[in-house]
């Protein structure tokens, strides 16, 4: 398993590297750039002063040399400078990936906790009240645009009842926490219902389950030791790919709860023309993306234990 | 995919997804002849922020114009973002599926390895990226959602494909010596049109989603045009003074990606050979 777990982090290599490309040459290609917005916007830039900071940033160079130094600093883990505030984007990135970790982890904290348990139960009550009940939630979970949701669920929790505050880090305050950790989980959790119960379906007509069943096994034992056990690697798979667009919803709610994290500072750095910190946060999310699938992978040993690396 | 959904028994899921997209395209279809009042023209600051009456059933916005009416006409432009941007995706995703599954060998490596790396790239991001690249705008947004969503497509259309080249009357047209572009867009691509639909009309509710998330960043269409997420995205700042503005484009978009998720889910349920 260890030889295999390394064998998949060398594989990020070409991945980062392939995605690196086309970031750089999407963004290099960004029109307006940041040298002429960082002076005063209301007049125009100083032509001296803009091919200074041009120098200063390296954008002078072609393309093709200015990716070679990029490059270069990427190999030994540097993300390069940014371009407004001077500072190294890893220093920038690093003070922000806690935030966004913790929002992730929590928002998949409260899918799994409610999203699996959900799915196993609405397949075992198949066509009943409740099956249909969580179903019907489950379809209005993907289709209901998030940063909605938080602005209702802020409307609510923040304005009308006053019980959790509206948005900011708060110092880590776990009570900070709970809105967007819900507003970002939302989704998630009614896909992994939905995946669950597709999976439980499958499994449940399998013919293991009917000779359990037939050697008089009880319906707790089928359930648990059985079903639940083979379902684990199709809803795993599901969590795994679909964790990605959990990372792609964190720009919007952090923006909207002004949560201090990748997502907004991706966000910021896109209007700013802010490239460095652009490519920064975009490597990162994605790095994050394939470290949680390399640990799913993982995982699948563990669940069922016919699968050996 | 492992996604499966039967909501309700039987039909329902197909039959309440019709329904609601249909009235969606409706409501884009005839705008002029249901909006109140012009979506963008009729401002009216003397009536600025009033809430829901008789006159304006779901209130007025900060420049006074008719919620209903922007709602309505929005419509048109999550529409046309859904249709085109997965019409893009579609045909990206059908042509490189198709040919990777019937061509094989390098072509199919290369392609799966693209279509691995699309995969690890969030495409919330990718789309992202691609609107700092081009700008705000219409167009743009038919193109940053068009280009980053048919990873999903060319995979399930390749394995289709591969699954397919094997039926005999395939195999007859091949010994017919039919030219190899015919049999893959003439022959095989119609045995595989049912999961490409099902994908496609999940693939227009999250492109609807999508562009609603952008203009809410400010990055995707421009305000004066009434788009549900644009309107959002304006009226963050009243929410808590004049809700009525941010609800009623909130529930035109929720209302509109559960049809089309609930056709997608019909369709499958339709379309699957193993349904009980």
């Amino acid at each position: 398993m260890r030889a295999y777990a390394f064998r998949r982090i060398l594989q990020f290599i070409p991945t980062i590297l392939i995605i690196s490309i086309i970031m750089f040459v999407l963004l290099n290609l960004l029109p307006g750039n940041a040298a002429l917005m960082a002076g005063d916007q209301r007049k125009a830039p100083d032509p001296r002063v803009v091919e200074q900071l041009k120098k200063e940033w390296g954008i002078d160079k072609p393309i093709h040399t200015r990716y070679f130094i990029y490059l270069k600093g990427l190999a030994r883990g540097d993300l390069g400078t940014s371009f407004l505030r001077r500072e190294p984007v890893n220093k920038l990135v690093g003070n922000r990936i806690w935030p966004t970790l913790r929002l992730s982890f929590a928002a998949l904290l409260i899918s799994l906790v409610i999203g699996i348990p959900l799915g196993f139960i609405s397949a075992l009550k198949r066509g009943t009240l409740i099956d249909t009940t969580a179903m019907i939630g489950a379809v209005s979970g993907v289709s209901i645009p998030q940063f909605w949701l938080g602005l209702m669920l802020m409307y609510l929790f923040s304005v009308i009842l006053g019980w959790l505050p509206s948005s900011g880090y708060g110092h880590g305050k776990i009570s900070h926490l709970i809105m967007p950790a819900i507003t970002l989980g939302i989704g998630y959790t009614a896909l992994l219902a939905r995946a669950t119960r597709a999976a439980v379906l499958e499994v449940m007509h399998k013919d293991y389950i009917r000779t359990a069943r037939a050697k008089g096994l009880s319906e707790f034992l089928i359930n648990w030791r059985h079903i639940m056990r083979n379902t684990m690697v199709l809803v795993l798979t599901t969590a795994g790919l679909q964790f990605g667009a959990l990372i792609g919803q964190t720009v919007i709610v952090e923006k909207l709860f002004a949560w201090p994290g990748l997502g907004s500072l991706l966000v910021d750095s896109i209007f700013q023309r802010d490239i460095p910190v652009t490519q920064g946060c975009i490597l990162v999310m994605i790095l994050v993306f394939l470290i949680v699938n390399l640990v799913v992978d993982l995982l699948y040993s563990v669940v069922d234990p016919r699968i050996e690396y | 995919m492992a996604f499966s959904s039967v909501v309700f028994k039987g039909k329902s899921n197909l039959i309440i997804g019709a329904v609601l997209t249909i009235l969606v395209i409706g409501m884009a279809v005839f705008a002029p002849l249901l909006a109140p009042y012009h979506p963008v023209n009729d401002a009216d600051l003397m009536v600025s922020e009033e809430a829901p009456s008789s006159d304006y059933l779901c209130g007025t916005d900060t420049q006074g114009r008719d919620v209903l009416s922007r709602v309505i006409y929005g419509s048109r432009i999550s529409l046309s973002v859904g249709l085109v941007s997965q019409l893009i995706n579609t045909l990206i995703g059908v042509f490189l599926g198709v040919t990777a599954g019937y061509l094989g060998g390098a072509w199919d490596d290369f392609i799966m390895g693209l279509t691995n790396i699309m995969l690890s790239i969030p495409s919330m991001i990718f789309a992202l990226a691609i609107m700092a690249l081009l700008g705000p705008g219409l167009i743009n947004i038919y193109l940053a959602l068009g280009l980053t969503n048919w990873s999903f497509t060319c995979r399930i259309t390749r394995s289709q494909v591969l699954s397919a080249k094997r039926i005999e009357y395939i195999r007859a047209a091949e010994a017919l010596g039919y030219g190899q572009w015919r049999i893959m867009f003439g022959q095989i691509l119609p045995n595989v049109v049912g999961p490409i639909l099902v994908i496609s009309t999940l693939g227009i509710a999250y492109a609807i989603l999508t562009e609603a998330s952008l203009s809410f960043l400010g990055l995707g269409t421009q305000p004066p045009t009434p788009s549900w997420g644009g309107m959002l995205s304006n009226a963050r700042e009243e929410f808590f003074t004049a809700p009525w503005i941010s609800i009623f484009p909130g529930l035109a978009i929720f209302a509109t990606v559960l049809g089309f998720n609930l056709l997608g889910d019909g369709l499958r349920d339709l379309l699957d050979p193993h349904k009980e």
